[in-house]
């Protein structure tokens, strides 16, 4: 029982209960192999990618240039990854790269989380004809998979990797908020939800004081294993000539582009290929292992 | 409700999502920049041609309207042309659909014959080596962009080992089956072709298996998960109180209760295959739907993108559905509870 | 020959290596059961009466158990030494156990026919080819079993799933197939507890009739001291995976000796005599750090000094009652 004194809160922030939580997983996160790997492969890439220009031995590489002489270098010492068929480095490029993929998943889920989060919650609480109609719009989107949907979308404008991103946006909104719709309708007829209405909380403060806290577990699982997937769907679209075009340096476009000339170059494609499944399987450990440590049900892989 | 009935407003439904569908991808289509009609005759056609173009396509009458005459278009078969191949785009999916269903259902195979048995086996035997090593396959497999396989694939099996051929469904050299299905394995086993049959095996087997790569790595964390919470259950320790031997227990007491689980997560695999398709067909010149719909997209080719995208969405509906049907048969408690929900 | 014993533990030890460190459950318990006999296996949750049974059934895990030592006779024969072939055939024929809960002990997904003809069907493999039960015949047998039990339009039950039975009938399907291979000894394991009292009673009914029948020798487990007193002949009572005491069960509840034991005949509320039950002070021992010597040392009210240090032997007071406690010697009554 909280004793009663001008300044408290008559009931207890479920933002407490979740910070209790957090503390105690942060235990089990420390001795889980698979979290532990997952971020430490994520961080590592992010960390390349910030300080790309200075780690790259030439990062003028990574936009349009030409050495044709030097094309198609096999990976050596002053090229670690090769070269491509411009005579660009390769280790470069991928470095780069992996700027324009965190890039992808950062705007995308920036844009899309929010908006999945409010409509998911306001679905959810409010019910009735909103929540039909929300959800409606949001089984709608579901109704390709994603990377069908995205193409679609795509195909209404020229191949950028802005409209890339938008694309894969306007669909991925969707999962979030069906995320947190079911979160929200468990929990809304619990007791102290309840509590807080009789007391007279407002709406909004009963969305962000009891209910938000208890989807941010899931919703922090789903944003890590969402990147690692954004990232695929992206490469997918940049593999199919839809995203990135050249000569930025996306992943996907190089593997694109380097297939081409499988199997004697075989380093055109190989190490885009490794680089892109490092960061998603990554992200997917990463996301697993959270997953793990914070007790959280997921509703598939 | 009674469970037909509980089946019967789910397909309501999903009629409803595919209506809501093609309205969204319509506006899309038709509303979005681009002018299909330049297009299709390239920027040197003078403007009256693009003009009488436009006419014919319709466009120039308002958007629901277009949408209506498309709509019942559809009922009559009439899916209008393409503007790629001028021809009517149900002609070109009907062409190219048979290819696409052949590699599904393969890589669906695969999901089966490798991810359940894997799944189970993990699950029974915990913490062993064969629990590790499927544990490392199932991320990677969700991890591994399916293009990435198809090109490891093809370094590996078609140019280093020679086993496998690198694209398209037949040889050069050897005829098609007599047109059936259109699935070549299915026509070439009807019409007797042994040799046609093996070849078109030996060039489906690394498409199929890439789209199957990221299906195979679901089911299997799942079925395993669905093991593991099936096998602490009383009834599995009743059964071996009574005798009944190891094997069978593991195979059939547990494996039948934990199916739900996988069967839900079948139609996000098909979900997840369906999308793999487009990059594989790619990858392998596989001449399938995917392929006509991604070239579609390239040229703004909006009919034949509907189309596609219709199909694509109508099939999910159908896969989800059986995936209903299936969950209920197999799960009595489904079945059961759906209808005594009412008493 | 009505003497003859068909189960015979002696000196069992059962042990679980886990993370924590080794819980050591069972603690050296000896019993016996003669042919025909119901005996009961008392004691609270926790005692060690569930791991017990296990150990019977092979149904343990092992790993993490660890059976340091015992051994368990079955009409002769040591299951804890059999190869784990022999052991699934004496399973559910030879030795046979009634889960407690019928809700949980049938598998949801399968018909009641489908399992049952699994339990008969195995059985047939110790026979030989010509005595094997064809199809038909596993069928009939599946059938008289079921109206053994009392189970009314038997065939219409086989092809049920166990959500569309009620509880009592669960319990009696779980029965019959306990009892359709004539085992030669049945384990109850707390029979009817997850039921209504008054289908319980029925239950319990039911059981002893078909065992007397039948002359299947039982072992009833259950912290319920009523079934105890209405179905057993005989009853062993358990603490913390240490036997302390065992008796005819009449004797057991008029002259409780134990501390143990009359603490628990004393928590046992009555409709007469205006007393309120009594509880046992404390909790039950903590098998990874167990008291030494008498596992209820700590608990027990009359200790003394050479409880905690050596565990008190089972000693003889009369014919069938022993004790395992120093306030009692050999043949030595001492006063309450």
């Amino acid at each position: 029982m909280v004793p009663l004194d001008g300044n408290q809160e008559l009931t207890i922030s479920q933002w407490e209960v979740f910070k209790d939580r957090i503390g105690r997983s942060w235990y089990r996160f420390r001795r889980n192999p698979t979290s532990i790997t997952g971020a430490s492969m994520v961080l590592l890439v992010i960390f390349l990618a910030i300080i790309a220009p200075y780690v790259t031995p030439f990062p003028h590489h990574a936009g349009a240039f030409t050495d044709l002489p030097n094309a198609f270098q096999e990976p050596g010492k002053t090229h670690w990854f090769g070269t491509d068929e411009m005579g660009r480095d390769l280790f470069t490029r991928v470095i780069f790269g992996y700027r324009i993929s965190l890039m992808l998943a950062i705007i995308v889920l920036g844009i899309s989380v929010p908006i999945g989060i409010f409509l998911g919650l306001t679905a959810g609480y409010f019910g009735g004809k909103i929540e039909s109609i929300i959800m409606r719009t949001t089984d709608i989107f579901l109704a390709l998979p994603p990377l069908v949907m995205a193409l679609a979308i795509c195909a209404a404008f020229t191949p950028t990797i802005e409209k890339a991103m938008l694309a894969i946006a306007s669909i991925w909104w969707t999962w979030h908020c069906r995320l947190v719709h079911g979160i929200t309708k468990s929990i809304v007829t619990e007791d102290f939800v309840q509590a807080s209405r009789v007391i007279g909380d407002s709406h909004f403060r009963i969305i962000y004081k009891d209910i938000l806290p208890n989807c941010v577990s899931a919703i922090i699982v789903k944003i890590t294993l969402d990147a690692g997937f954004v990232i695929l769907v992206g490469a997918g679209l940049s593999f199919l000539g839809l995203g990135a075009q050249p000569p930025k340096s996306d992943l996907g476009t190089m593997i694109s582009y380097g297939a081409q000339y499988l199997p004697m170059r075989w380093w055109t494609t190989i190490f885009p290929s490794l680089a892109i499944l490092f960061l998603i399987l990554g992200f997917n450990l990463l996301g697993d292992g959270l997953r793990d440590m914070l007790d959280v049900e997921s509703e598939g892989v | 409700m009674k469970f037909s009935q509980f089946l019967f407003r789910r397909l309501l439904y999903s009629i409803l999502v595919l209506v809501g569908l093609s309205i969204l991808i319509f506006i899309i289509a038709r509303v979005l920049p681009g002018d299909p009609a330049r297009l299709a005759l390239g920027p040197f056609a003078p403007e009256e041609q693009v003009e009488l173009l436009r006419q014919r396509m319709g466009m120039d009458q308002p958007l629901p309207l277009q949408y209506w005459n498309y709509i019942t278009g559809l009922f009559r078969g009439d899916l209008s042309l393409s503007f790629q191949t001028r021809r009517n785009v149900a002609l070109d999916i009907a062409h190219y659909l048979p290819a696409t269903v052949e590699l599904i259902t393969m890589s669906i195979l695969w999901v089966f014959l490798i991810g359940v048995p894997l799944g189970v086996l993990s699950g029974r035997y915990r913490d062993g080596w064969l629990d590790n090593l499927s544990r490392v396959i199932s991320f990677v497999g969700v991890s591994v962009p399916p293009f990435v396989v198809g090109l490891f694939g093809q370094v590996i099996f078609s140019y280093i080992l020679g086993i496998f051929p690198t694209t398209g469904r037949l040889s050069i050299l050897t005829p098609k089956p007599p047109l059936v299905t259109g699935m070549y394995l299915v026509d070439s086993l009807i019409a007797g072709e042994f040799s046609t049959f093996i070849n078109a095996l030996r060039h489906i087997i690394l498409p199929s298996f890439a789209v199957a790569v990221t299906g195979i790595g679901q089911i299997t964390r799942i079925t395993r998960a669905g093991i593991i919470d099936v096998s602490s259950k009383d009834y599995i320790e009743s059964a071996r109180a009574f005798g009944i031997p190891d094997r069978y227990v593991t195979f059939k007491y547990m494996l039948k209760p934990s199916f739900i689980a996988p069967m839900t997560i079948l139609g996000l695999s098909f979900a997840s295959q369906l999308g793999n398709a487009f990059l594989v067909e790619t990858v392998f010149a596989w001449p399938g739907m995917a392929k006509y719909g991604i070239n579609a997209i390239l040229r703004k080719d909006f009919n034949a993108i509907m189309g596609v995208v219709l199909i694509i969405g109508l099939a999910f509906v159908l896969v989800n559905f059986i995936v209903d049907i299936l969950a209920g048969y197999i799960d009595p408690r489904i079945r059961i509870q759906e209808e005594t929900i009412e008493k | 020959m009505r003497d003859k014993r068909i189960l015979e533990i002696k000196d069992l030890h059962v042990h679980f290596r886990v993370y924590e460190g080794i819980s050591k459950v069972i603690d050296g318990v000896s019993l016996y059961i003669k042919k025909g006999e119901r005996v009961g296996l008392v004691g609270e949750t926790g005692c060690g009466k569930t791991v017990t049974i296990k150990t019977l059934m092979g149904i343990l895990k092992i790993p993490p158990a660890i059976i340091p030592i015992g051994e368990a006779f079955l009409d002769g024969q040591d299951i804890l030494k059999m190869s784990k072939k022999k052991l699934l055939q004496i399973k559910g024929t030879e030795i046979s156990m009634i889960f407690q809960d019928p809700m949980n002990a049938l598998n949801p997904v399968f018909t009641i026919g489908e399992q049952f003809y699994d339990v008969i069907r195995f059985a047939q493999n110790r026979l030989k080819k010509k005595e094997k039960l064809s199809k038909e015949g596993i069928y009939n047998k599946m059938i008289s079993a079921l109206r053994e039990v009392r189970l009314p339009d038997p065939e219409r039950i086989t092809n049920n799933y166990p959500l569309e039975l009620s509880g009592g009938m669960r319990q009696r399907v779980l029965i019959a197939m306990a009892l359709v291979n004539n085992p030669k000894l049945l384990i109850a394991d707390e029979p009817g507890t997850a039921l209504d009292v008054t289908i319980q009673a029925q239950i319990l009914d039911l059981m002893n009739n078909l065992v007397e029948t039948k002359g299947i020798s039982v072992l009833l487990v259950t912290h319920n001291l009523g079934v105890i007193r209405e179905t057993t002949e005989r009853v062993y009572i358990m603490y913390g995976g240490q036997l302390v005491e065992t008796a005819p069960t009449n004797i057991f509840f008029e002259k409780p000796r134990h501390p143990y034991t009359q603490g628990l005949i004393s928590s046992v509320p009555r409709f007469s005599g205006g007393k309120f039950a009594k509880g046992i002070p404390g909790t039950i021992p903590d098998y990874f750090k167990a008291p030494s010597g008498c596992r209820f040392h700590p608990r027990c009210n009359q200790a003394m000094p050479i409880c905690s240090k050596i565990k008190p032997p089972l000693k003889m007071l009369e014919s069938e009652h022993y004790i395992a406690c120093y306030l009692y010697g050999e043949s030595n009554n001492k006063n309450e």
